[in-house]
């Protein structure tokens, strides 16, 4: 029997395992009817995951965890079966700002150190000159983005909340804001900052994996009830991402994804930049970086490993958004359901997690 | 002997009931906006600023100091607002969801009519509700309002198509408009089509027979 299935995400390229099991039929394979919700804010979809409009949602896994213990916010308990990729976020800068630190800077702008030391120097500069401190906008407090951008700062000696300012900025406004020079720079996924290249505005100074390699990213998250209540229900999800990212690994089927995810109801961009960005060829503004993890939606993307909340609450602790990680570690691991997602899919895990390595590790 | 009013305890109760609340709306749709507005004005709010989507809007909003900012759920903003949280430098009044969260009947009304609300910390629930009640029944108002005209419009559309159909109809086959209305409606029984999809076949039809 059919089971509708409301899933709500927001147009971005990480959403592609979605997309992809109901376009391709991997979803109805597993008797469930996606009906996917495109939504505009993060808070209206854990909103309206919490109060039942939806019945899963594509979410920032970081927010997962905020929401599950109740961080900033409604608590509600959620759990993510699966991830739905690893990466896909970089640091776009404006011009100006790109400049600046070229200029400033002592080494190679590809290492994050350097260019962290070199945004020291700018803002100690702009201080000196009696000019405001530079911006950089993110897509939600509770977010790897945030997190990235201040383990950046922070390799260069510059203090993320006295010496910049760090605010939220819905990403379809964040490629004029770096125009008009509101802001200085932004971290957001894929594919704001091709975009954001592609109009001439900004820069991509680096990738998230940069920063911190691998890093978990977005998650699909349930209520804990839908869980409990219908198990079955979940693990056919699961089932479906894990069959998509399968059939998305697939080199053949490349021009296929490129095509869906750049349907107006989908991500909604050029097919041809969504192809760069899927197999990792990054124009950033200098040149072409060429990187086949930028953004990682194959099935080894998928586990939900409870490590990541491990790094997630560390991040929580730095950014000031928790006192300490004390008990709450449990319940923020616990958000990620890795014995659901094994059940579901039946995969053989002989390793762990990939430590995260970089200076935001 | 009845209290004095004005005095003491109740007195400053009375005062404090007085003070204006202040209500930020963050709203796209003018339209909805005014209908929000008007509706809190009746109910004696009339300290009211509308901030818009765009750039800027955390600093603004605190600039304001509202103690009630209400945004529609079609606004990518909201997530801008959700920093206010917590406390920092750049938000020193941090706010909560909706005063009483256990009130999910509440805040379920208000996402199903497409509004929402953050509520500077400590603001006692009698004067948030009524505020909230008055954001839901207006949001869903106005939804009414839309369907309604897009109904309106959606039946204009057809009533044109099928006149024109009815003209074309008239003039190739020399007969009367009742005539050419049956005709219309016969072939939409019998293929079980609506009567406005045939007018336009009839209509797209003789633009090609040109």
């Amino acid at each position: 029997m059919t089971r509708t299935v409301r899933v709500g995400f927001i147009p971005l390229m990480d959403a592609a395992l979605l997309v992809v099991a109901q376009r391709e039929g991997f979803a109805e394979e597993e008797g469930l009817a996606l009906d996917l919700v495109r939504d505009v804010s993060w808070a209206n979809l854990r909103d309206k995951l919490a109060l039942g409009f939806l019945d899963a949602a594509h979410m920032l896994a970081p927010a997962a965890v905020a929401a599950s213990l109740g961080l900033g916010q409604l608590k509600v308990p959620l759990l993510a079966p699966v991830a739905l990729n690893l990466n896909g976020n970089a640091i776009t800068v404006s011009l100006a700002l790109q400049e600046a630190l070229a200029e400033a800077a002592t080494g190679d702008l590809a290492d994050p150190v350097v260019t962290a030391a070199a945004l020291k120097l700018v803002v100690d500069r702009r201080k000196a000159a009696g000019r405001e401190q530079p911006t950089f906008g993110h897509v939600f407090p509770f977010s790897s983005h945030h997190y990235q951008l201040r383990a950046w700062m922070r390799a260069g000696g510059v203090d993320p909340d006295r010496d910049v300012n760090l605010v939220v900025l819905p990403p379809p406004y964040m490629a004029r804001s770096l125009a008009s020079g509101l802001i200085d720079g932004f971290c957001v996924g894929a594919p704001w900052n091709s975009l954001a290249v592609a109009e001439g505005h900004g820069r991509i100074l680096h990738t998230g994996t940069d920063i911190v390699d691998p890093c978990v990213e977005k998650v699909l998250a349930v209520r804990l009830g839908l869980d409990a209540n219908e198990p079955d229900t979940v693990e056919r999800l699961a089932r479906a991402v894990a069959a998509s990212a399968h059939w998305a690994a697939d080199p053949v089927n490349l021009a296929q994804l490129s095509a869906i995810l750049a349907a107006e109801d989908a991500v909604g961009l050029p097919a041809t930049l969504a192809r760069a960005i899927l197999t990792g060829e990054l124009r950033t503004g200098t040149g072409t970086r060429v990187g086949p993890h930028y953004l990682r939606l194959s099935p080894d993307a998928l586990p939900p490993w409870p490590d990541y909340a491990d790094w997630i609450m560390r991040q929580m602790v730095e950014a000031g958004q928790l006192p300490r990680i004390g008990d709450s570690l449990a319940s923020a691991r616990a958000v990620f359901a890795l014995e659901r997602y094994v059940k579901a899919t039946g995969e053989i895990l002989e390793a762990g997690p990939a430590r995260p390595r970089g200076i935001g590790g | 002997m009845a209290p004095k009013i004005g005095t003491g305890q109740a007195g400053h109760r009375a005062a404090e009931m007085e003070r204006r609340t202040r209500i930020v709306i963050v709203d796209q749709n003018s339209v909805r906006r005014a209908i929000l507005e008007e509706g809190l004005r009746e109910a004696g709010h009339d300290d009211i600023v509308h901030l818009s989507d765009t750039e800027n809007l955390l600093q603004r909003v605190v600039a304001v100091d509202p103690d009630v900012i209400v945004v529609d759920l079609e606004s990518p903003s909201r997530d801008v607002l959700e920093q206010m949280f917590q406390m920092s430098r750049a938000v020193p009044r941090p706010v909560a969801m909706f005063v009483d969260q256990s009130d999910t009947a509440m805040i379920k009304a208000a996402i199903d009519a497409g509004v929402s609300a953050y509520v500077v910390d400590g603001l006692r629930k009698e004067r948030v509700k009524p505020i909230l009640d008055m954001c839901v029944s207006r949001f869903n108002a106005f939804a009414r309002l839309k369907d309604e005209l897009e109904q309106a419009k959606s039946q204009l559309a057809e009533r044109k198509i099928i006149d024109r159909a009815k003209a074309i109809l008239m003039r190739a086959k020399g007969i009367g408009e009742d005539e050419a209305y049956g005709l219309l409606r016969k072939a939409a029984m019998n293929e079980k089509k609506k009567l406005s999809e045939i007018a336009q076949a009839v209509v797209t039809a003789a633009e090609l027979l040109k």
